[in-house]
């Protein structure tokens, strides 16, 4: 665990410093926010200390971890992502990140040793052919980006909750938790990780990952925002721990569930 | 002058020197929906910001959240307080019978010479406990829009989970249209209801002291 934890090289520390000043509004704001935040709160937290201390960004933190119980009792395991025909599929499917397509990282298929750890059985790491021979899945399904806009892509690869069986998974641990080659990561719940059609994907419009896609293993969840979605995923652990992830631990709503 | 000068026999008795045209329950729940809406709106521009449905956005000046993230807390915070009072304010104003006695009947007929009484400045508002026909179409429509961006904010939050909810709105992204123009018919009747408000304060004043 300590050598997944440690500073990950290729995150920019520009933009990292630009993503936290973005979590600060400006001093004006903050104060109208705050005054609006004690009026709005006040009236449904009844009880709760805010009056004492709590800022407005807390109030907030706390409705959006109350959102995330929420939509975890939403959520239904059986429940399918509608699935698309072929020509439905967005042409071309847009590449997103936090950095311009080519400083997107670029992974070794041949070296490429997929981690797992945590809470399971078997702790050995799989190559790119090892996991290639597993049964395949295809789905064409919906991706819904925090920011709005949707795209239908087609992928293919290791449905997760088969990967978790062969390596003997606790699946009664809360979370799952992804490393990805750049530095992202992602902390997801356990019965996500075991819904149908979470998929360890290996190919997009059945050809290899390409590196804008996540190459060589995106994590796809068609029941979770774009950004729950990690790409060039290196690591994985089952976990009891939330060990949050890159969008997560600077404000996003921790479930993003659909 | 109208009969309808109260909403409860235990109104009706107040020794009142004016009778109570906005009982408490409807001021209540109208001030902290006016907060709720104006906080979904605010945050909801800074949201479309983000992936804009028509080649404009929103100044970020008159947003709140700060940024994407932010603006979806204050969303998905505020939509509690918006759910839960117009649930209590739906269901008290249809139960109570007030929707039936102030709303309705709405004829078309009335509509349109209200309508044309209003344009051309001869709408008397001397008893606001009665509404005119314009006045019913607005409310009546401004609900309608409320129920509609509701649900069809639902099926943006949770088009797996509420598909079929999504689906009756066309999928996903006929969904997102959807809530944006319930978003800009509730704002035009936003702007209409405060510039009509400031011409005649007195109804300002009853929704504020109920008289």
């Amino acid at each position: 665990m300590p050598r997944l934890r440690k500073a990950v090289p290729g995150v920019d520390a520009k933009l990292l410093i630009k993503d936290a000043a973005r979590l600060m509004p400006d001093p004006a704001r903050r104060a109208f926010l705050r005054g609006a935040a004690s009026l709005g709160a006040l009236a449904f937290l009844t009880g709760c200390d805010i009056v004492d201390s709590l800022s407005a960004e807390n109030a907030l933190r706390k409705i959006s971890h109350f959102n995330d119980g929420v939509q975890a009792l939403l959520f239904n395991p059986n429940k399918l992502a509608p699935t698309y025909p072929e020509s439905a599929v967005t042409k071309p499917f847009p590449f997103n990140g936090y950095y311009p397509e080519d400083e997107a990282p670029e992974v070794d298929g041949e070296t490429y040793r997929f981690e797992v750890g945590g809470l399971v059985e078997n702790k050995k790491s799989w190559t790119l052919d090892e996991l290639r021979a597993l049964p395949q899945e295809r789905q064409i399904t919906r991706l819904i980006c925090v920011e709005g806009w949707s795209a239908i892509g087609d992928w293919t690869g290791v449905r997760l909750s088969e990967f978790l069986k062969r390596v003997g998974a606790d699946t009664r641990a809360k979370y799952v938790w992804f490393q990805c080659a750049e530095g992202y990561s992602n902390t997801i719940d356990m019965p996500t990780a075991l819904h149908p059609q979470t998929q360890m994907t290996l190919k997009f419009a059945n050809e290899v990952l390409p590196r804008k896609y996540g190459f060589p293993m995106k994590i796809r969840m068609p029941t979770k925002l774009g950004f729950k979605n990690p790409k060039y995923v290196i690591a994985m652990q089952v976990t009891n721990k939330d060990l949050g992830g890159y969008w997560e631990d600077r404000g996003y709503n921790w479930f993003s569930g659909l | 002058m109208s009969t309808e000068t109260a909403d409860s026999p235990m109104i009706a008795r107040l020794p009142a020197e004016r009778a109570v045209i906005h009982p408490r329950w409807v001021r209540i729940t109208h001030w902290i929906n006016a907060v709720a809406m104006v906080v979904m709106i605010a945050s909801g521009w800074r949201i479309y910001n983000a992936s804009p449905l028509f080649p404009f956005v929103f100044p970020d000046s008159i947003t709140i959240g700060g940024w994407l993230a932010g603006a979806l807390d204050w969303h998905f915070a505020a939509m509690w307080l918006l759910v839960v009072n117009g649930l209590v304010y739906i269901g008290l104003g249809i139960a109570g019978g007030r929707f039936r006695r102030k709303l309705l009947p709405l004829r078309p007929g009335e509509v349109i010479a209200d309508a044309r009484a209003a344009l051309t400045g001869r709408l008397s508002h001397v008893d606001l406990s009665v509404y005119n026909a314009v006045q019913k179409l607005l409310y009546l429509g401004v609900i309608l829009a409320g129920v509609v961006i509701v649900l069809s904010g639902l099926a943006i939050w949770k088009p797996i989970q509420l598909q079929e909810l999504t689906a009756l709105f066309g999928g996903y992204e006929a969904a997102r249209y959807v809530h944006f123009f319930a978003m800009v018919t509730i704002v035009g009747f936003l702007v209409l209801h405060v510039v009509m408000a400031l011409l005649v304060p007195r109804s300002l004043r009853a929704m504020i002291t109920g008289r």
